[in-house]
């Protein structure tokens, strides 16, 4: 028999926080898979929501592009505040 | 780019201490040692679930089968999250399991040992895991990512395995004549053992050079070993114990102590399969697999009913 399908698994350990990647599983089905994400991932009370996704669901960036994908970013400092000179009497801004 | 560039640029990263994400550009060799590595630490934490299974039903009190339940639960924990980590390097987790089953994986020879009294359970605890922790703290810091983000997790759950075996041992060390008895036995049959979970000697580890540049691992076996010994002699005298080493021995020139020579035909006895449990453990864990094959294919059926139906 083949594998069953491998679920991302994503918890947000409390409220007011995001949900964040902590691993993956295999499971016959989502509801499958957030029970065992339960078992596995907060048997030490680490969360208060689960979202699970197949993980051949999930489209990623290649990393051998990354230079090229986030190249744009790199020459515009000016998003920065850092990046203004003003005058030091300007306490607060 | 060549490969030789490749690997200059991989080698580069790793000594500026970035770390490897699965689908970064990687050597085959690293790919493939991180695979044999992950995968045989989960199946040591699998195939260690049963010396310990062993007590469940035979725990003194509820208290200490509740315990002994949820550390053997999290030893299953840790098997996942190592086995989804040698995933992410593009094996399927079948595949990885029928190496186990085959005998072409390895396990950690420690678990071809017998678990025969309940002070054994104690001494798993304190020493096993606690030579597990010193060589998964260090692992903490490995390059590959998903192995590294593992460690962590299994390391802040592991502390809870050594201070409950320590716990046990506590309880039948301030007990009656033959408590004590046990406690010692139980130290004197782990000991050696648990100084071999740190393999061999530097002189004689042959993938250790390449795996410290790569800085797949980052403490070699040596200094992992003396770490174990200088930090679990003092914790032996406050159990009123002996550690069964004659040459045991503080060295204050040195700064650690001082202990005697492993019985490495022994070590490698173990190794080739013949322990005293080798093949009873392959056997249940073999058996657990092949009794589990129904439920599997259960559950896939009713999904697969169920998306049927809703489509
Ligand atoms: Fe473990
Ligand atoms: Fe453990």
């Amino acid at each position: 028999m083949k594998n069953w399908p491998l679920f991302e698994i994503f918890i947000r350990s409390k409220n007011g926080l995001d949900h964040r990647h902590v691993g993956s599983l295999h499971a016959a089905d989502a509801e499958m898979a957030i029970e065992n994400a339960r078992d596995v991932y907060t048997r030490r009370m680490e969360g208060v929501s689960i979202w699970v996704v197949e993980s051949k669901n999930i489209t990623a960036s290649d990393p051998s592009e990354a230079e090229a994908l986030f190249e744009p970013a790199m020459d515009k400092i000016y998003r920065h505040p850092t990046f203004y000179d003003l005058p030091d009497e300007l306490k607060h801004m | 780019m060549t490969i030789e560039e490749l690997e200059r640029k991989f080698q580069d990263r790793i000594d500026a201490e970035e770390k490897i994400e699965a689908k970064d550009w990687m050597p085959e060799e690293y790919r493939k040692t991180l695979i044999r590595q992950i995968s045989q630490h989960a199946h040591s934490e699998v195939v260690g679930m049963l010396p310990e299974g062993n007590w469940v039903t035979r725990a003194p009190n509820l208290k200490r089968k509740a315990i002994l339940l949820a550390k053997i639960q999290d030893e299953a924990g840790h098997g996942l999250y190592l086995y989804s980590a040698a995933e992410t390097l593009g094996v399927e987790r079948d595949s990885l399991i029928d190496d186990l089953h085959s005998g072409k994986a390895k396990y950690s020879s420690i678990f071809n040992y017998p678990a025969i009294s309940w002070a054994d359970m104690g001494a798993i605890g304190w020493l096993v895991d606690g030579a597990a922790i010193m060589n998964q703290v260090a692992l903490c810091r490995t390059s590959y990512g998903p192995y590294a983000r593992a460690m962590v997790r299994i390391c802040k759950e592991e502390s809870f395995h050594q201070r409950q075996g320590y716990d046990i041992l506590l309880s039948l060390s301030r007990g009656n004549a033959a408590q004590k008895r046990m406690c010692q036995d139980a130290i004197n049959r782990w000991w050696w053992p648990s100084l071999m979970m740190f393999g061999p000697n530097d002189a004689h580890s042959p993938h250790s050079a390449q795996s410290m540049k790569w800085k797949i691992k980052r403490v070699s076996n040596d200094e992992l070993r003396q770490r174990f010994v200088d930090m679990t002699v003092p914790q032996c005298e406050i159990l009123g114990m002996k550690l069964p080493d004659d040459k045991l021995k503080w060295n204050p020139e040195r700064g650690h102590y001082d202990f005697g020579e492993i019985d490495w035909s022994e070590f490698n006895n173990v190794l080739k399969g013949n322990g005293p449990c080798n093949k009873e453990r392959l056997a249940d864990r073999l058996n657990a697999h092949l009794d589990g094959a129904w439920v599997r294919e259960a559950a896939m059926a009713h999904s697969e009913k169920r998306a049927r139906r809703t489509a």
